[in-house]
Order: structure tokens, then sequence, then C-alpha cells
């Protein structure tokens, strides 16, 4: 079997006396979309931030193609080619999309000390890939605080996909988009896994899940209650996983691959 | 580092959309940070040539008066903005005003040492207590108006209790000729293009002295260093900000520090740093005022802070950081001086300056916030 780009093994996070999560395992395999599913607070948005390096996990082992891995912040993390889109704070409003876009890998110009952002092509970039997602934008310069939610979120995509990401970690981006916008968001999950990108994709959303999922984990109070293979489970018996396993028993049979 | 790669439109969108409405150049151009400050600079000058137009206030040397008050407040506006963008406040800056300036006389005259390596030696000093407020306000994550409120009385309480205990005085004088010959405190004191405005006073553009001692000299010398320093700042500051990527940096660690911690912005490196650029900007002052004056005394500065945040302010930055201009907050230094300097001219009550001067801060932050709400789309 191949080895994932990513692997967590019994993953624990503890906040003070909070346990947000105890011992969840979880891999991402290069091109398939690894969907996450799970209430709210059952600790996906915690689980994910230990995988982009923004929590260090309090026990567990975390692996990057095979090889064990620590991230000391989220730099480390976007180093190793794992790239975040997150749930709330994907975007600095005040600023302009152009700056968004490449904020933290600005491209440079000049000679130092006297280097500058490369504005020209900056702008030409953003401005492009953002058409690629469906955005028009009047100017590069407008300010991120002038889109709607669904087009913020579509500016951190575009963004870690442009940034040639191995991992994409996505954090419920359909919960704030309408029907196009998440079509859209969908066959970019498509496309982007057919390069060979391992997705991970945090949805409440069984029918955005199933739509485009190759595994499927729910987490449930920090626990994952299984991990199942497209076709071997119904989007019926997902919901009902999600709402709290209490038909756990009837369905044990149907998670093969249970962790 | 990775390879930017392209992923093929899953709904190309080749036309315009007919929903964004085409802003015409005019309005893109004049719709800006700065616009507020711009109208208040236009604002102040007109009603001071209406009322002191027949004034000293209006000739070289008047004019050369209100640029050097101003200087003072560009130089620790450029500092405040900075920080202030960067989402933070430094309430101790008058403080390291008078701090650096004290420091630097107490070394040259308690001490002895040579001027250069006391102006070293304070900035050095102005540069790591900075960093102390930074680190402070990052690691406890405490509000830096508290922590910097704390450091106003700890370096205020310090600079007098050093002066007092070592010269029995409040003021330390005679730094006037212990820097004047020294290589690195005309750096921070004197005049620059004196021979253009003698050649210019010889050649009868500018007035010169008719009696006395300086007869026959121009009766405005030259460029005094400080507004040397205040336009050398406000063209590095806007340049670091608007141009480089550390600028980047500061707007997004002001904007959103969550967000920017998240997508690999080292939040509390550009935070410590614009700490110490601020006090770095307050302690060039602290020492041209000595250089200037010839002496340091306990109370400089005083109030400066909160001088340098309103001038900030006017010029179009958002209290909360993330949004602002260098160049609004110089301009907004400059209506602060001339309001000053101005209301001395047209033998205006003082007590006036801080009426006028607040309801220029009013109407400038009232036109800043409908600016940036049609900037950044803020609802
Ligand atoms: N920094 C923190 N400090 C303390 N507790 C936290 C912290 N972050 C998360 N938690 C707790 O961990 C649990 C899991 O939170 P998390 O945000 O991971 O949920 P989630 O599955 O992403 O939920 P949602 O679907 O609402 O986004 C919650 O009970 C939350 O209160
Ligand atoms: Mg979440």
């Amino acid at each position: 079997m191949a080895v994932p780009i990513v692997e967590m093994i019994d993953i624990q996070k503890h906040f003070g006396h909070i346990i947000a999560l105890s011992g969840v395992s979880f891999s991402v395999m290069p091109g398939e979309c690894h969907c996450l599913l799970g209430d709210n607070g059952a600790g996906k948005s915690t689980f994910i931030k230990t995988m982009a390096g923004v929590h260090a996990p309090t026990h567990g082992e975390m692996k990057v193609n095979g090889e064990t891995a620590h991230f000391a912040n989220p730099r480390d993390a976007m180093s190793a080619g794992i790239a975040t889109v997150y749930q709330d704070l994907a975007v600095i409003p005040l600023m302009s999309v152009s700056r968004n876009f490449w904020m933290g890998r600005e491209p440079e110009r000049g000679v130092w000390p006297f280097r500058t952002i490369d504005f020209k092509m900056a702008d030409r970039v953003a401005m492009q890939e953002m058409s690629h997602m469906g955005i028009n934008l009047r100017e590069p310069e407008q300010a991120v605080g002038t889109l709607s939610g669904g087009e913020r979120q579509t500016v951190a995509i575009a963004r870690a996909v442009y940034f040639g990401a191995k991992v994409l970690i996505l954090d419920e981006p359909t919960s704030a988009l309408g029907v196009r916008q998440t079509a859209n968001v969908l066959a970019t999950i498509d496309q982007v896994r057919k390069k060979g990108i391992g997705v991970v994709f945090i949805t409440h959303n069984v029918r955005h899940a199933m739509a485009v999922g190759d595994r499927f984990t729910v987490l449930n109070r920090g626990k994952t209650l299984g991990t199942a293979d497209r076709g071997k489970i119904s989007a019926d018996e997902l919901q009902n996983l999600m709402a709290g396993g209490q038909e756990l028993a009837q369905l044990e049979s149907s998670l093969g691959g249970t962790v | 580092m990775t390879m930017p790669s392209t992923v093929a439109a899953p709904l190309m969108h080749t036309a315009r959309d007919e929903r964004i409405k085409r802003m015409s150049k005019f309005r893109r151009a004049i719709i800006r940070p700065e616009l507020g400050a711009i109208c208040g600079t236009v604002a102040v000058f007109a009603f001071f040539f209406v009322l002191a137009g027949g004034t000293a206030m209006f000739t070289l040397e008047g004019a050369m008066s209100w640029s050097t008050v101003s200087a003072q407040f560009v130089v620790l506006a450029v500092g405040v903005c900075l920080l202030m963008i960067a989402g933070e406040f430094d309430l101790s800056l008058g403080s390291m005003v008078g701090f650096s300036g004290m420091i630097f006389a107490l070394l040259t005259i308690a001490l002895g040492l040579p001027v250069w390596l006391s102006i070293l030696l304070a900035l050095t000093l102005a540069c790591a207590l900075g960093a102390i407020n930074g680190i402070l306000v990052v690691r406890t994550g405490l509000p830096s108006f508290i922590v910097t409120l704390a450091f106003m009385f700890i370096l205020r309480g310090l600079t007098i209790w050093s002066a007092i205990s070592l010269t029995r005085q409040t003021v330390v004088s005679g730094m006037g000729e212990a820097a004047a010959n020294d290589p690195l405190a005309r750096l921070f004191g004197g005049k620059v293009l004196t021979g253009l405005f003698q050649w210019l006073a010889n050649h009868g553009v500018i007035a010169t002295f008719a009696r006395g001692a300086r007869a026959g000299q121009p009766v405005v010398e030259g460029i005094p260093m400080l507004i040397v320093w205040a336009i050398g700042l406000l063209i590095f500051g806007q340049w670091l900000l608007t141009r480089t990527k550390f600028g980047n940096w500061i707007f997004a660690t002001g904007g959103d520090p969550q967000a920017a911690r998240y997508i690999g912005v080292p939040v509390t490196r550009v935070k410590i740093i614009m700490f110490m650029f601020a006090s770095l900007c307050a302690a060039v002052l602290g020492i041209s005022q000595v250089v200037e004056f010839g002496s340091a005394a306990a109370d400089r500065g005083l109030m400066k802070e909160f001088e340098a945040i309103i001038c900030v302010v006017i010029g179009g930055a958002l209290l909360t950081g993330g949004y602002g201009s260098v160049i609004g907050a110089a301009l907004g230094a400059v209506i602060f001086g001339v309001v000053q300097q101005g209301l001395f001219f047209t033998n205006v009550e003082s007590s006036l300056f801080r009426v006028f001067l607040g309801s220029i801060l009013l109407g400038a932050v009232i036109a800043n916030t409908y600016i940036r709400r049609l900037i950044t789309g803020e609802r």
C-alpha cells in the first residue's frame, strides 16, 4: 500500500482540563478526498489545527511521507506542503484581495535591502486565479471586506491551490456558500484531487461529502467513530453516525476499515 | 519555494461581471485613507491664511517655525502610526522622549562619555525598552494600553530620579558645548543647506539681518536636522508600509493577528519590531531636542504620546489596527504643528488651541470612518 502523505496516529489534545481530542487516528493518501464529519464541538477544527501546526498535540504521533514530523508553527506545516483554509479566519477583510492572496509568500523584486513586493505580477496572478474560481474582481486592490462570505473562502482556496499544497485542508468551506459557489468548490476539490493532492474536507453536509469524498471519517466528542470507504456507506448511515452514533452497532459491518 | 500551479476553471467567466459598477479614475484616485487629512490640512491652511495672512506666519521665517514644530510631531507620529497599524499602542513614548534625552545628557555630563557613544547607548537603550514593552505585550496578552501605561510612569520616574541623584537637578545643561564638535551629534542638531540659504540671502531672495552681531546673515540659516529626520522617516515609513513584504505583514498583524499567524506571518516578531521602531523614533526626538536646546529636562515629551496618537488618527488610521497611512499621519502632524504655531501668530487665546484641535479631530475621524467604509466594505 502507498504511503500516506500525512498520517496522524492516536492524536490527543487537551486544553487545560478540557479533552478536545482523545486519540484520533487519520491519514490522507495522495489524490484522495478524505471527508471529516462530525457535529459541532466534535473536535474537527481542533484536529486539523494540530495537523496544520497551530496546536502541538498533547499526545500522539504525526508522520509526513512516512517520517515523523513536528510542527512548531503554521509556517513549518506550510513548508511541508500542508495548506489550510480555516473556517472563520481565512482572510483579512481590511486588506486587498491581492495582498491577501500572497500573504506570507509575497513575491519580491529588487536588491536587498530595497526589496519590494512585485505588485504587477502579484496583481495579475491574483486576478487570474480568482477568475479561474469564477469570481470576477473589480480590481486586485479591492478589499476582501467588500466580498461576500463565500467569495472570501474562495480567495483562501485559490491561494492554497496556487501554492501547490500537497495536502489541502478545508474547514467547512461550503457552509457559507450558495449553490453555484458550492458546486465550484466541489469541482475544485475534484480537480485538486486529480492532480495528486490529498484533500481533507470538513463538512456538516453529508451530501457535499458524498459528492466528492473517497473516504469518510466521523468524529464524535473527540473520538473517531470509524473510517469508511466510498461505496461502503450510505448517506443515511453517515447522517446517523454524525448524529451521535446511536445506531453504531448496526453500522459496524459497513465500517470496514474501522481504526 | 513551491511550484505555482493553475487549476482550469470549473465555471469560467470571461465576461465582465455586470453587477460591478465601473469606478471612475478620479473617484479611485481621491478615495484613499489620507483623504480626511488632506482636506483637514487644506482647511487649516485656508483658515490661517485668512486670519493671519498678513502676519509673519507666511514668511520664510514663520514657515520654518511651524515646519519645525510639525517635524517634531512627524518624527513621533511615523513610529506611532506603524505601531498602531500593527494593532498596538505605546503610551510610554512621551516618557521615552524625556528618558532618552536625559540618559544621553547624563552619560555625557555626569559620566564623561564621548557624545557619540552616549547617543548610541541612548538609542540602544530605547530599542531595548521598546522590545521589553513589546515582549511583555505579546507574551502576557495584556492590552498594550495597560502595559505601556505602566512604562509611562516607570520611565518618567526613572528620568527624574536619575537626573536628581546624579546632578541634584531636573535640568541637565552644558550639552551645547559638549555636542559642538561631535560627528554624530551633527546628525541630531544644527542645520543643513546653510550654504544655499546664505547664497539665496546674498542674492536677495531671502531677507538678512540688517544690524547686530549677525548682520548680513540670512534670517533663516538652513533647514533644521529635525525636518530632515521627519522627511526621511516619512519616506521610509511610507515605503516600508506600502511597498514591502514587511509592510504587508504589519497590516495583517493589526488586521487580524490570528488569521495572519495561521497563514504564516510572524505576528509576535512584527509587533516587537514595531514597538522598538516607535521607541527609536521617540529617542531620535529626545536626543535632537537635547542637542538643539543644549540641555535635557526631566519633563520633556510630556503628553507627546497622546498628541502623536491624535495625529495618526487624524491621518486616517484605525485605532484598532490594520488600517492607516503614514502620509496621513504626517499630514495630521502638520495640522497639529500649524494650528499650534498659527494661534501664536494670530494672538488668539491659546486655550482655543484645544477647542480647534478637538473640532478637527472629530471632523477628520468622522470623515475617515466614512472613507474607510467605502474602501474596505466594512459593514
Ligand atoms: N483553544 C481552546 N481552548 C479550550 N477549548 C477549546 C479550544 N479550542 C477548542 N476547544 C474545545 O474543543 C472542542 C472541539 O472544538 P472544535 O472547534 O474542534 O469543534 P468542531 O468540531 O470544529 O465544531 P464546529 O463544527 O462547530 O466547527 C470544543 O468543546 C471546544 O470548546
Ligand atoms: Mg470547526
